[in-house]
């Protein structure tokens, strides 16, 4: 396939606070007019700290929640602008897995009738049989034992209910999945368990992923590309190795100095920022970062950077990219 | 890989549906005694006819105001008729409003509910007024005044009460719906391309369950004593026709006379209205799978 898998202009999601007949008041501006692409086969790490417009930004790409504007173009078909039909068939496609494994399997369901739920919506099984067979080598490729399928959620743990959900999720055959924090909920030891199982997974069906995390360091393994989100817009989007190497935006600087370094003999350089994330219904003028940025200059209060690429398929939102990248150490 | 395999093998078996109605059941004796008890409510409506002594109706002016005695087990009112064997028929007509009732209130209020809090918007708006403004009557004015308009009789008196819960029912469906829709395995199954009508059929209502089912053995001790209300208002069971609710208000006027309808009707409806709430606390605990073992 040539061209990108998933391609992403101008998306808005604002969020209107409305009370009761009152007039909806100023609306929370999630995501501000977000562009990328994402590449067959690749991962894109998306990280930002709490609030920055993250699962907002994954739930749109989905349309599990309607888009204020903008294009979401999945395998050249425009998903913002598609009736309810059409879109339900796109998510065979398309898939999701989610942050909680505790909430994001219904208790009264057996096991295979969650792994089988995109089966069945899409009528993909022949027979009960059939179904059982699916369900079975969907279980065996998250590396649970078919023996589990006629248990309920309640007996698994974090990890184990975690693989039911990505079983779920590759039931119906998708190219693309977005991973909503799939591990955090985890523990440590079983992190990488589950990362490692989404990695061979993404080998061995040709996946492609649009990964979405706080934590630095997971990223750092599974991703092909990073993009960096602060309130609602993307800051900082290029190759891993070159974001961690030489970050351009001061808050991608500031957030990677910040991520715990397990050597003790590199001198730590930590940039603590000042101030707290403003809020998103209340956004600062110009960029959105001048209020908490080390290097802010009265150009920043006005007028709002673009995305420019600084090289090597880089690219910074930031006045003065180019003019600082400041190795941080690793 | 290994290690989850082990770990798996070592999980308890699935209890089945009656293992667990078995062992709720075992946790609470009293369910049994509260099944007993309706059992035996739901035989003595049913066989009425055989095993009331006397015609509920029958009047016998020699014989008024009696107390218990071996021909008479409860007594007999201020028209003679034997107390008894008004109890059991009436039986029939409190029993049956007492299920149907909340039943039929529990399946249009569940959908108004349902349909408002899953899809929100005008709808959900334009639903949730017409509920409120229901609610802001007490449901025995409301049923006086939709009784009014109708006039008495069974089955107006079934319409009657039903209007009066559905807003109980409607609003509780409401809430527990949006608190499910939120859940993150409503967006999984958004997410996987399930319809509406099955994400309702499948998760929503599951889901919801257990709380209006509780809610109808509550409404159905609510449904004997407001169909007695009714009656006692003269709005219910039109006399001479007896119910738990028109025995008492009979009794009432005579209560120094003989006491025994009152408290043998009153009696008949605490305790029925005790069992629906045992029988309710149980359901509850069986539906909820935490709870159950």
């Amino acid at each position: 396939m040539t061209g990108p898998l998933l391609s992403v202009r101008d998306l808005r999601k604002v969020f209107n606070a409305q009370a009761g007949f009152g007039r909806p008041s100023a609306g929370v501006r999630a995501v501000d007019g977000i562009s990328f692409d994402v590449e067959p086969g690749e991962t894109l790490a998306l990280v930002g700290e709490s609030g920055c417009g993250k699962s907002t930004l994954g739930r749109l790409i989905l349309q599990l929640i309607p888009a204020s504007g903008g294009q979401v173009m999945f395998e050249g078909v425009d998903l913002v602008h598609l009736g309810t039909r059409p879109l339900r068939e796109m998510r065979r496609r398309m898939q999701m897995v989610f942050q909680d494994p505790f909430g994001s399997l219904s208790p009264r369901r057996s096991v295979a009738d969650i792994v089988a739920e995109p089966i069945d919506s899409f009528g993909l099984a022949p027979s009960r049989k059939a179904r059982r067979e699916m369900v079975a080598d969907l279980l065996h490729q998250v590396g649970l034992p078919s023996s589990v399928m006629d248990r309920y959620p309640r007996q698994f743990s974090g990890g184990q209910r975690q693989r039911i959900g990505i079983a779920r999720a590759i039931a119906a055959g998708p190219s693309f999945i977005v991973a909503d924090e799939p591990v955090s909920a985890l523990d440590v030891s079983v992190q990488a368990q589950v990362i490692n199982l989404m990695q061979d997974l993404q080998e061995s069906r040709g996946l492609t992923y649009l990964f979405i995390a706080h934590d630095l360091a997971v990223v750092r393994h599974i991703a092909t590309r990073v993009a960096v989100m602060y309130l609602g817009r993307i800051v900082e989007i290029g190759p891993k190795a070159r974001v961690y190497a030489a970050p351009h935006h001061p808050y991608t600087q500031a957030l990677l100095s910040a991520a715990p370094n397990p050597d003790p003999d590199i001198p730590k350089r930590q940039i603590i920022l000042t101030g707290d994330v403003p809020s998103p219904s209340n956004a600062p003028s110009g960029c959105a970062f001048h209020t908490r940025c080390p290097i802010a200059q009265a150009r920043c209060r006005m007028e709002a950077p673009e995305l420019r690429p600084v090289g090597g398929g880089h690219q910074a939102a930031c006045h003065f990219a180019t003019d600082h990248p400041i190795p941080v150490p690793s | 890989m290994s290690a989850v395999t082990e770990r798996l093998d070592l999980l308890a078996p699935e209890p089945s549906r009656l293992a667990i109605v078995r062992m709720v059941i075992l946790n609470r004796p009293s369910t049994i005694a509260a099944v007993c008890l309706i059992l035996v409510f739901v035989a003595i409506a049913t066989a009425a006819p055989l095993i009331a002594p006397y015609d509920p109706l029958a009047q016998s002016y020699i014989k008024i105001n009696q107390s218990p005695s071996w021909e008479h087990w409860l007594g007999t009112d201020q028209f003679g008729r034997d107390v008894l064997s008004r109890m059991i028929y009436g039986s029939r007509n409190s029993l049956i409003i007492g299920v149907l009732a909340p039943l039929v209130a529990a399946i249009i209020g569940t959908t108004l509910g349902v349909v408002a809090g899953f899809f929100g918007g005008i709808i959900d708006r334009v639903i949730s007024r017409l509920v409120d403004l229901l609610i802001s009557f007490p449901e025995l004015l409301l049923a006086i005044i939709i009784a009014a308009a109708l006039g008495g009789g069974f089955w107006n008196i079934v319409i009657v009460l039903a209007a009066a819960f559905v807003p109980n029912f409607a609003r509780v469906a409401r809430a527990q719906t949006m608190a499910v829709r939120a859940e993150p395995y409503v967006e999984a199954a958004v997410a996987s391309g399930v319809t509406q009508l099955r994400i309702i059929m499948r998760h929503i209502i599951p889901n919801i369950a257990a709380p209006i089912v509780v809610l109808m053995t509550l409404w159905t001790a609510s449904a004997i004593r407001l169909e007695a209300s009714l009656s006692f208002l003269g709005l219910g069971t039109q006399a001479p026709q007896p119910s738990w609710g028109n025995i008492i208000r009979d009794g009432l006027n005579n209560l120094f006379g003989s006491p025994w309808p009152v408290i043998g009707a009153g009696l008949a409806i605490t305790s029925v209205v005790l069992a629906f709430n045992l029988l309710g606390d149980t359901i509850r605990d069986v539906l909820d799978p935490e709870t159950s073992p």
